[in-house]
């Protein structure tokens, strides 16, 4: 199992939970298996075709996974992965 | 060296300073664009006065225009510079949690500030801005988030100085706010050699500046075209502050918060690399910050956390 970080916006789907544990291989089976569990997920971090919303960005350990093999990434069981909402930053 | 005839025509022309006793990896050169030698102390001056210069030549500025700008400090500060010597009426749209040297550079311009919720981050203050632009005609918005203009000044000003200074570049590394410095620096380093790498360094926001109502909220700058970047990589506030102390102590650098959080994700690339030279900007000087005591405080402190400091 690895952990994943779940921003404010989407605990409500979750339980109210800060971090979850899900299971997968890949960035994409990880994030498949968390909306297995947590199905109210599933609308708010895919798009009818099964890609990344546009507006939800998954780091795996600190780097934006769109930079690395998107939902193909490779992941461990000690890697952190967080999700955030896509937001302005501060200029 | 002769006299310039306005402090504008000062903007631009920042040191590039190599950064030895500081670079993690001996291999890699690292050296520091300092932007805070610019005249209201930021990076912002050069876009700033971009942004009024599109204004004036698409003639969008009339006798009762009102700048209006969504800023989390930088951008304000220098467009009310600007428009101080001009002559132009600025109101800036700012988080209620910034440091409090922001707000007092933006009223020693005689700028208005308008509050939003610091809760929600500069998605709120965009937000806001854009409606406020929406409802009353005398508000003209320079919208560094969606203008041209912006990465525009650094295509023609910053990205030609790095190569001037450093035709060797390999690798550019910047904080993602607008994306306007990534896209404009990036797009005229490849211009000098396709192979540069282009990374982005972005805050890790805290939970109490992350009050979305839902993801529909969630905002991509317009300007941004992430296919342009190499990679985005996430940094804490807490390694930011961390690492800004790092490079006073080893180099003397006074530095603000966000460029802590970029040295730490050049850091990280540095070590990666084999050999090669890699140029991070530093978009601001330490000066605004120091009311939060940033060089002494616990950098875990959980209230670093509640405010804007990128």
């Amino acid at each position: 199992m690895t952990s994943v970080r779940i921003p404010p916006v989407l605990r409500v789907h979750v339980g109210g939970q800060k971090e979850v544990d899900a299971s997968g291989a890949t960035v994409g089976d990880l994030l498949r298996d968390l909306v297995a569990r947590s199905p109210g997920l599933g609308e708010q971090l895919f798009t009818a075709d099964g890609s990344l919303h546009r507006f939800v960005n998954v780091y795996l350990n600190g780097q934006d996974v769109r930079y690395l093999k998107v939902l193909d990434t490779p992941v461990g069981e000690r890697d952190a992965v967080i999700i955030l909402p896509a937001m302005a930053g501060g200029a | 060296m002769t006299a310039s005839s306005s402090l504008l025509d000062t903007i631009g022309n920042t040191p590039l300073v190599e950064i030895s006793r500081f670079a993690p990896n001996p291999s890699v050169r690292m050296l520091v664009k300092l932007e805070g030698f610019n005249p209201t102390g930021s990076v912002k001056d050069r876009v700033a006065l971009y942004l009024v210069n599109a204004l004036e030549r698409d003639g969008r500025l009339g006798p009762d225009s009102i700048i209006l700008e969504p800023s989390s400090g930088n951008t304000g500060i220098s467009l009310a510079l600007i428009c101080r010597i001009r002559g132009y009426r600025l109101a800036v749209v700012m988080p209620d949690n910034v440091t409090r040297e922001r707000r007092q550079m933006l009223k020693m311009y005689d700028a208005s500030i308008i509050d939003s919720p610091g809760s929600l981050g500069s998605n709120g203050a965009v937000e806001l801005a854009r409606r406020m632009a929406a409802e009353d005609s005398r508000y003209v918005m320079a919208d560094q988030y969606a203008n041209a203009a912006n990465p525009l000044a650094h295509y023609e000003t910053t990205g030609p100085e790095i190569i001037a200074d450093c035709p060797s570049v390999d690798v550019f590394v910047a904080g993602l706010g607008t994306g306007g410095t990534l896209m404009g620096v990036g797009r005229r380093l490849r211009e000098h050699n396709p192979a540069v790498r282009v990374y982005a360094a972005e805050p890790m926001p805290g939970e109490a500046v992350q009050g979305l109502r839902s993801l529909e909220a969630g905002f991509v700058p317009e300007i941004l075209d992430p296919d342009a970047l190499d990679g985005r990589f996430l940094v804490t506030t807490a390694e930011s502050i961390e690492t800004m102390r790092r490079l006073t102590a080893t180099e003397g650098v006074f530095a603000g918060v966000s460029s802590g959080g970029v040295l730490a994700v050049a850091s990280r690339i540095a070590a990666t690399m084999e050999g090669g030279t890699l140029v991070a900007l530093l978009a601001d000087g330490g000066w605004k910050y120091l009311s939060e005591d940033l060089w002494r405080r616990d950098p875990d402190d959980d209230e670093l956390e509640t405010l804007n400091l990128w």
